[in-house]
């Protein structure tokens, strides 16, 4: 549109640099108002997993607890996870909508508010899973250099998740019914996850099925890896790469459609 | 083409339209209920419809018009928050756009924390906003108001915080909505100082205002819009103001020729006075 435009060198530099002052503040704003007025503040990061954990351990202990080994682990790879996809998309999802003020005033990239609510939540994240390492150090989980490769089912799920967070959040500027059409797929999501069960008791067919599910997929390698030591199958593998290509090509289709029809339905 | 290297904005043709009746005021209900019946209709509505226009560097545009008249909007197009529904608009430097500067500050967040957020928006640097920062909050008068809740604050403490740190912006194209008049007595003078010495620096300005009076002492070129129609663009600044004053006693709209008409009559009342 602007033919006149230079896109220096220098420009496009100090473009990205003061969009990094931006989203550092975007971050920061993002947790402050997250916690502001709480007692507890960021401590309710780590003890909403716990006290989730013990819920379940409590509920489901006896009845799964004897059949699967290390069962709070498992719990806990389970909810870890699952509560990091639920948080970074659902608190994505209105990260446009509620920035609206801002970007229809100022001309800013409206993808930098997604982004900046998914870091938060990443920071979150973190949190529970530094409490979570410590968890496996009082269940005797041994440590060893697979640990490390952690890194790639966490790097999966953030950008799987900022692929879904994208394309939610589009849709729910146009639909607000998107927040509670979206709270009963990840209940769904949820029961489909194995968070609690394990898919074990399945026939082999069915158990293929679940890993159609996504969140699943980070889940058993996370268990893989923590509780077995073990590098899971291929398949896993691949769908972890394979699966937050997909979600961020549709999130970024999506935005790129909407983001100029954005303003006329704030 | 001899001029097109003074030319630093150049709009021709633009138009912007909103859609209503869709679904933002439906809901997803109404929305697949109207389209199963096949009563769904849309309506269209043009905030602008082929405004054109053209600045120079250094040209002062004052944008008038009544109520919905598509001044905003108009200025959102320019600024790049809006993308014209048709038209082209050919921009040359940096905007800066400093429209409706109260809103879109965060309640929850302290004033000092707004400041900085705010400045990131403007695209300040790190660096610039740590050395300024004192600058900024003295010159909105807020020291002792830095760790409040920016709810806590006044409209007027708001209003002048906003204006204190956008007025460090050094843009070429700057794009006002309104922004002259705020806080008290003091502070306005104060911050209509700083907007001329701003303007003063050879940047291209345009504002929207409803006081014809400062319209009338500072711009050079005068775009007068009425339910989105362009009813003049002009460098007559107050034969235009007068007209429109006219304008705004008998409610009857000028064609572009019947202006100098209409500014006639209006100084003929005003010598009567």
């Amino acid at each position: 549109m602007n033919v006149w435009k230079k896109l220096t060198a220098n420009s496009i530099i100090q473009k990205l640099a003061q969009h990094r002052f931006l989203f550092e503040e975007l971050v920061k704003r993002d947790f402050k108002r997250k916690y502001k007025r709480t007692v507890l503040g960021m401590f309710w990061s780590v003890l909403f997993p716990l006290i989730t954990l013990m819920v379940l351990k409590i509920v489901f202990g006896t009845f799964f607890g004897r059949s699967i080994p290390n069962y709070t682990i498992y719990l806990f790879c389970g909810t870890l996870l699952f509560s990091y996809f639920r948080e970074t998309t659902n608190t994505g999802m209105v990260a446009l909508l509620n920035n609206a003020p801002i970007f229809s005033k100022i001309n800013v990239p409206k993808y930098i508010f997604l982004l900046s609510a998914s870091v938060s939540s990443l920071i979150n994240f973190l949190l529970s899973l530094s409490v979570f390492f410590l968890f496996c150090i009082f269940d005797n989980i041994s440590f060893s250099w697979k640990m490390l490769l952690l890194i790639y089912p966490i790097a999966g799920l953030t950008v799987f998740n900022i692929g879904v967070a994208m394309f939610v959040s589009c849709l729910y500027v146009f639909f607000r019914d998107m927040r509670y059409l979206y709270d009963i797929v990840l209940m769904l999501l949820m029961y489909m996850s194995a968070i609690f069960y394990s898919t074990d008791a399945f026939p082999p067919v069915y158990q293929k099925l679940f890993l159609l599910n996504p969140v699943y997929v980070y889940i058993s390698y996370f268990r893989s890896i923590v509780i077995n030591s073990a590098i899971p199958d291929w398949q896993i593998s691949v769908l972890a790469i394979v699966y937050p290509f997909i979600a961020l090509l549709f999130g970024c289709l999506l935005y790129k459609n909407l983001n100029r029809k954005f303003l006329y339905y704030v | 083409m001899s001029e097109s290297k003074n030319i630093v904005l150049s709009c021709r043709n633009v138009s912007i339209r909103y859609i209503t009746g869709d679904l933002k005021s439906i809901g997803l209900k109404e929305y697949i209920l109207r389209k199963l019946t096949g009563a769904y209709s849309i309506q269209e509505f043009w905030a602008d419809k082929n405004i054109s226009f053209e600045l120079c560097k250094g040209d002062l545009l004052g944008i008038i018009g009544t109520n919905g008249a598509g001044k905003s909007t108009l200025l959102k197009a320019v600024s790049g928050i809006m993308i014209p529904s048709s038209g082209n608009l050919y921009v040359r430097g940096k905007i800066a756009a400093l429209l409706e500067l109260a809103k879109g500050f965060d309640n929850e967040l302290t004033v000092k924390e707004n400041t900085f957020l705010r400045g990131a928006l403007l695209g300040y640097s790190k660096n610039f906003m740590l050395e300024k920062y004192d600058e900024i909050i003295a010159y909105a008068d807020l020291e002792e108001f830095q760790e409040h809740l920016f709810k806590q604050l006044s409209s007027g403490m708001k209003s002048r915080l906003a204006f204190a740190i956008a007025c460090f912006v050094k843009p070429d194209i700057l794009i006002l909505d309104e922004v002259l008049a705020v806080g008290d007595g003091m502070f306005r003078k104060k911050s209509e100082q700083t907007m001329k010495e701003i303007l003063a620096n050879g940047v291209t300005g345009l504002f929207v205002s409803h006081s014809l009076t400062s319209v009338r002492k500072m711009c050079n070129k005068i775009l007068w819009l009425d339910h989105g129609e362009q009813v003049t663009f002009t460098d007559r600044v107050q034969e235009c103001c007068d007209a429109y004053e006219h304008f705004l006693t008998t409610k009857r709209l000028p064609a572009a020729h019947e202006i100098p008409v209409y500014a006639a009559e209006f100084q003929k009342k005003t010598a009567q006075k």
